[in-house]
């Protein structure tokens, strides 16, 4: 039966005035990283008096943009993987195993996992100026720090969603492994592993956009050498200029490769995200 | 479990004596297995939840101004100061505290329904095939997947007062406003921050909405179609009652979400935001490091603390206890 023409005019109506507030901003963002200063400084205007690569171009040399892409690619990357492959063995041992204090494991990573950042914050920043000063290990403003602060997010998350992916796979598959003479450890890395990788390629992908996106201890826990693109882009604003062409193509450089992975991984990101709240 | 470990190698004596200590250590090895797997996430988890959690709530006892943070543990102990001034809602301090809250209350409440709200409809209006959904649906996605930064600095660009898109429209082309508003401070920051908030926020409603609506039977709208229900009255007896386990939890992420925020009002105003829109995180945070007061920084985290704690535990009461009745 055809839907009605009142739900086909509503769908259509609701549709166009959602997709004009979701898309207004990517196109001011794109538009304008096209623009010459003096369209962006001036009064807005929708199309561009010239079209210019400028933009593109300057933004490597105002700000060491590259030195900071380094750094967010070096911090998120690590956080990635450390998180990931910590919560590899966590989730099999909650999927597959019963044992005493399973029940508190989970319900403590989950409730983590709701906390705001800023609750770890002040004491982490306490803890490593309080390690700097008595052993000279300089966890404040490192990469190191940066990336273990990045687990108090990365983690919890990691871990409950690759319990959910794990529940997935059949035990049949593993069990049938354990009887064939592998080591539990052989059926995690044989059987569950594999048939869990989109799973696990999801939440590695999740974990990155988080750690790419963080900003609460990106600006507190950086300094000039180790700063991430959060905080470096607050550069391209000088007392006498903002330059908003600039922000806004890097801002564009910066975004490009985690829309893409987002989008090319959305149906098993999907998947994982709402694996446990539809259950 | 002890009793079965002590009878195990009384069995064993006799006939196979030598298997024994192989079998327990076999044992042992298994039941031992959990806790190795476990064991870098629960370190992991110890370093970088647990113990800073627990200095959290020392610190919160200690009068932790700029002169102790180099070695924090030297700080004199202030006993419930910090508490005490951060409740006092007469002076400076608790009644900032006390504003920010509201504020943040206020402000979560109104994102999480307008989230909820559009990413239902959007949903519902998606749930059929029609030409171009699949292009819709990827661009939808879009805010979801930007980085915080870099999508909240575009929109503080369009919140510019001089050369500002919002402002072109409102009042170049539409002639809404008699003056240019300024929208990052002032009363209007508040209403930048939730357009903000529920326009990177919406989507992921939409996602799980989505992920809920694929779960309903079709039988079910079949049924409904020849008992002669419409489109409109199937989404209204059928899709909607269907949802409300998923809108359950949902509505918990949105909400703790939206409340813990700190990248949103934080790119969009700065270290210290306006008053309209001091969203708790930020207020802590500029209590203790633009003011430098770690103590009571401390003593405000833990209240917030509290406050998520009775809040998380009172709604998966209050909501297991509904599904419990419902299903009897």
């Amino acid at each position: 039966m055809a839907p009605p023409r009142s739900f086909l005019w509503s769908r259509r109506v609701f549709l166009t005035l959602l997709a004009a507030f979701v898309l207004t901003p990517v196109y001011v963002m794109v538009s304008s990283s096209l623009k010459p200063l003096a369209d962006v400084t001036g009064r807005f205007r929708w199309l561009p008096s010239r079209l210019t690569i400028r933009p593109y171009i300057d933004i490597w040399s105002t700000v060491p943009l590259a030195k900071y892409f380094v750094n967010s690619l070096i911090v998120a990357g690590a956080a990635t993987v450390c998180s990931v492959v910590v919560a590899v063995f966590a989730a099999y041992a909650v999927s597959r195993h019963e044992f005493r204090g399973k029940r508190v494991f989970t319900v403590t990573v989950l409730s983590t996992q709701m906390l705001p950042g800023i609750l770890f914050l002040l004491p982490l920043f306490l803890i490593y100026v309080g390690i700097g000063n008595t052993t000279g290990i300089a966890l404040f403003g490192s990469r190191g720090g940066l990336i273990l602060t990045y687990l108090t997010f990365s983690l919890p998350f990691s871990i409950w969603m690759l319990i959910g992916y794990f529940d997935s796979v059949p035990r049949d598959l593993d069990e049938a492994a354990l009887v064939d003479g592998c080591g539990p450890l052989g059926a995690l890395f044989r059987i569950v592993v594999p048939a869990a990788v989109p799973g696990i390629v999801a939440v590695a992908v999740y974990a990155f956009m988080t750690a790419w996106g963080e900003v609460l201890f990106a600006s507190v826990m950086t300094n000039d050498t180790t700063r991430t693109l959060a905080v470096g882009l607050q550069g391209y604003s000088t007392l006498n200029d903002v330059y908003w062409n600039q922000i806004m193509a890097a801002s564009l450089v910066v975004s490009v490769p985690v829309v893409a992975g987002f989008l090319l991984l959305q149906r098993y990101l999907v998947a994982g995200l709402t694996a446990g709240a539809v259950k | 479990m002890t009793t079965t470990a002590l009878k195990e190698p009384v069995r064993e004596t006799s006939p196979g004596a030598a298997r024994a200590p192989r079998r327990r250590a076999g044992r042992i090895r298994r039941l031992s297995l959990p806790y190795l797997l476990l064991l870098p996430a629960l370190l992991l988890e110890l370093l970088v939840h647990l113990v800073p959690m627990a200095i959290g709530i020392v610190m919160s006892f200690k009068e932790l101004t700029q002169f102790y943070i180099r070695d924090w543990s030297t700080a004199p102990w202030s006993g419930l100061d910090n508490y005490r001034v951060s409740v006092d809602f007469d002076a400076p301090v608790g009644k900032a505290l006390l504003q920010s809250f509201g504020v943040t209350v206020g402000f979560t409440l109104l994102s999480v329904g307008l989230c909820w709200l559009i990413g239902t409809a959007a949903a519902v209006f998606m749930q059929d095939a029609f030409r171009g959904r699949g292009l819709l649906r990827a661009l939808f996605l879009v805010p979801y997947a930007l980085p915080v930064y870099a999508a909240v600095i575009t929109w503080v660009f369009m919140f510019q007062h001089d050369n500002g898109l919002v402002n072109h429209v409102l009042h170049d082309q539409l002639h809404l406003t008699g003056e240019p508003s300024f929208w990052l401070i002032g009363d209007n920051s508040f209403y930048a921050l939730l357009t903000v908030s529920v326009w990177k926020g919406w989507p992921f409603a939409f996602l799980i909405v989505t992920a809920g609506l694929q779960n309903i039977p079709r039988e079910l709208y079949e049924a409904a179609a020849l008992d002669g229900a419409g489109t409109w009255q199937q989404i209204r007896r059928i899709t909607l009652p269907s949802l409300r386990a998923v809108n359950q939890v949902l509505v918990l992420v949105l909400f703790l979400w939206t409340f813990n925020d700190f990248n949103t009002p934080y790119v969009l105003f700065g270290k210290a935001a306006p008053e309209a829109a001091d969203l708790i995180s930020v207020h802590i945070y500029q209590s203790s490091f633009v003011t430098w007061n770690f103590g009571t920084g401390s003593a405000m985290s833990v209240l917030l603390l509290l406050f998520l704690l009775v809040v998380t535990g009172g709604y998966l009461l209050l909501t297991s206890r509904g599904r419990r009745t419902a299903d009897a």
